[in-house]
């Protein structure tokens, strides 16, 4: 099967800056792909690679099976939402929505109704008059997204879709963006610096730094078994521990990452590994309480369930955990 | 504490505004009285009597339609010169990067900090050495340097607003580098480039100092004016003339002021 968006050895340098750097990618028809890491990790710039507003300076990008290096965005069948939206503040709502269409030569009715149903689709039925001016963030971010589906994109590709938007917001948009995605069937790839809305939302994740993907996978290999410490580091707070550690469980190992979540403070079972420690921070989190454990000058942190009993600061304690939970890393 | 500042200035700054904008106004009005008086030769004052055959007068003269229809050609032109280059530079170094942008801004903006008469000495030279003779079109490329400031400067600062992705996300909607313009740049900038325009015109229909040194036998309205004066006869003519280039470049100044104010409201509400 065609891959949705594919590249090979991909490069985007601006000078001496290797924003993107020789990246292999590639994304699945109708998958929902999230690209993760933080700012200047080029993941926005291999999204404006494949919308056509970058060019590669090395590498071959396809989508859908057609080359794409050297094709204007206009000549793409992929459509973008951009992080400030980028509505058209001289248009109504319905001319934002229907401005694809119209650059297509589509007459006045027809693409008036095509937007009237877009806008319907995103729950902003009879909006068409108003002016971006006069909405809220959160309906002009479902406007941006109706103005790129309405031209029915192969792919559409999404720059931080919901970084400008309050939490609760955030967390509706998130479903409404899957199943949106699920029943419309289109490739979905995100941009974002959200470990969270990442693994809550993707299908696929590529984890960004320095213009190389670190790790590429389903959201429970980034986050169960991460192959880099930056990964380790960035999706979650996982706890790096060093060669010595594993040395001393018995593990010989570089380094190996091990899940705030996964340690139970306290009595250990006979399969379970464990580490003695000192408690130098506790605090309260709602769900969990965190709590900082000193073993050996290596500070591990630990994500209590806040139905358990929290030792004090001082205390002597014991950290189990099982061999499952610890995932080995090469040096990184 | 808002209370405080609507309550009454004291009677001397009251009375030194009035006095200042009376110094600055009341020249003017005289210009209109004199349009109408009877006595041709001198300004006296009182007039001796008020007439309207000045207009007639002055209608049937050729030489004022000549000058008139000179000054309207030139401004026009170099206004249009203006309004194209003047866009293209502020889309330039508004929109790009590219090195020596902020010497090109302000290259740009210089020959309106200039003296008149440097620029006009600068061309004049610059024409003579280059074997160019003074013409229609020597006038309209003098006139269109300070134009092109003018435009310059409106579209600049409408282009700093129109942001980076609105340009990116016509293109990527399907729309191609004339479609943009045509959708989405001009509507956004057009308002700042009819007020540019405009002040081009204005700036242009009254310009002396440029005019008289890349000029040839022809004369522009404000030149045939500053000739009129020396002549004793028919002097009210001159002040009827002068009633009509301040229509004329008035009522562009106030529809340009108008039109930027409501524009920030425009551009403003896309925010």
């Amino acid at each position: 099967m065609t891959a949705a968006v594919l590249f090979e050895n991909v490069s985007r340098h601006f000078g001496t800056v290797k924003a993107v750097d020789a990246v292999d990618l590639e994304i699945a028809a109708g998958e929902f792909f999230a690209m993760l890491g933080p700012s200047g990790s080029g993941k926005t710039t291999c999204l404006r690679l494949m919308a056509g507003f970058e060019q590669p300076t090395g590498g071959h990008i396809e989508i859908f099976g057609e080359t794409a290096e050297g094709v204007p965005p206009y000549r793409r069948s992929v459509n973008t939402v951009f992080q400030d939206y980028a509505l058209f503040p001289h248009l109504s709502i319905l001319d934002n929505v229907a401005y694809g269409l119209m650059v297509k030569g589509i007459g006045r009715q027809e693409r008036h109704r095509a937007a009237e149903d877009a806008l319907a689709m995103v729950k902003l039925p009879g909006y068409g008059q108003r002016r971006p001016g006069q909405l809220s963030g959160g309906q002009r971010q479902r406007v941006a997204l109706a103005r790129a589906l309405v031209n029915k994109p192969k792919v559409l590709l999404l720059d931080e879709p919901l970084g400008a938007l309050d939490l609760k917001l955030r967390e509706q948009m998130q479903e409404e963006l899957k199943s949106l995605q699920k029943s419309l069937g289109i490739t979905f790839v995100f941009v974002t610096h959200d470990q969270g809305e990442a693994l809550s939302m993707a299908d696929r994740i590529a984890v960004f730094n320095d213009g190389k993907i670190q790790q590429l996978g389903t959201p429970e290999d980034i986050y169960q078994r991460p192959q880099t410490r930056f990964v380790a580091d960035f999706v979650g707070s996982s706890n790096i521990l060093s060669s010595a550690i594993c040395a001393r469980l018995g593990v010989p190992a570089a380094a190996a990452s091990l899940r705030p979540e996964a340690i139970a403070i306290g009595t250990s079972w006979a399969e379970q590994l464990t580490l003695p420690g000192t408690v130098t921070a506790r605090s309260f989190l709602g769900a969990v309480n965190r709590v900082s454990v000193d073993c050996d000058g290596e500070k591990i942190i630990v994500a209590s369930p806040a139905a358990m009993p929290v030792p004090d600061i001082g205390a002597q304690v014991q950290l189990a955990f099982s061999r499952n939970d610890l995932h080995l890393m090469e040096a990184a | 504490m808002r209370s405080d500042r609507s309550t009454s200035a004291p009677l001397g700054l009251k009375i030194a505004a009035i006095g200042g904008l009376a110094f600055l106004h009341i020249p003017i009005l005289l210009i209109f009285l004199y349009a109408f008086t009877t006595e041709e030769k001198s300004y006296q004052f009182p007039p001796p009597g008020l007439t309207l055959q000045w207009f007639a007068i002055t209608w049937d003269r050729p030489d004022v339609w000549a000058a008139l229809t000179l000054s309207v050609k030139v401004a026009t032109i170099a206004t249009a010169i203006a309004l194209v280059l003047g866009t293209l530079c502020a889309a330039a170094v508004s929109q790009t990067r590219f090195f020596g942008r902020e010497t090109i801004s302000l290259l740009v903006i210089l020959p309106i900090a200039l003296p008149g008469i440097i620029t006009g000495i600068a061309l004049r030279s610059a024409f003579s050495m280059a074997d160019i003779p003074f013409s229609f079109w020597t006038i309209v490329l003098g006139h269109a340097t300070f134009c092109i400031v003018v435009v310059y400067n409106n579209a600049v600062a409408r282009f700093r607003r129109v942001s980076g992705s609105l340009i990116e996300a016509s293109m990527d909607l399907g729309a191609d580098g004339f479609q943009t313009f045509r959708h989405v740049i001009l509507p956004n900038i057009g308002t700042a480039l009819l007020a540019g325009g405009m002040l081009a015109f204005a700036l242009s229909f009254d310009e002396v100092i440029v005019t008289t040194f890349t000029g040839g036998q022809q004369s522009t309205l404000p030149i045939w004016m500053l000739e009129e004066l020396i002549r004793p006869r028919q002097r009210p003519v001159t002040n009827v003339v002068a009633m009509v280039v301040m229509l004329v470049t008035f009522l562009p100044i106030l529809a340009a002021y108008y039109l930027t104010r409501d524009g920030d409201q425009i551009a403003g509400a896309g925010k």
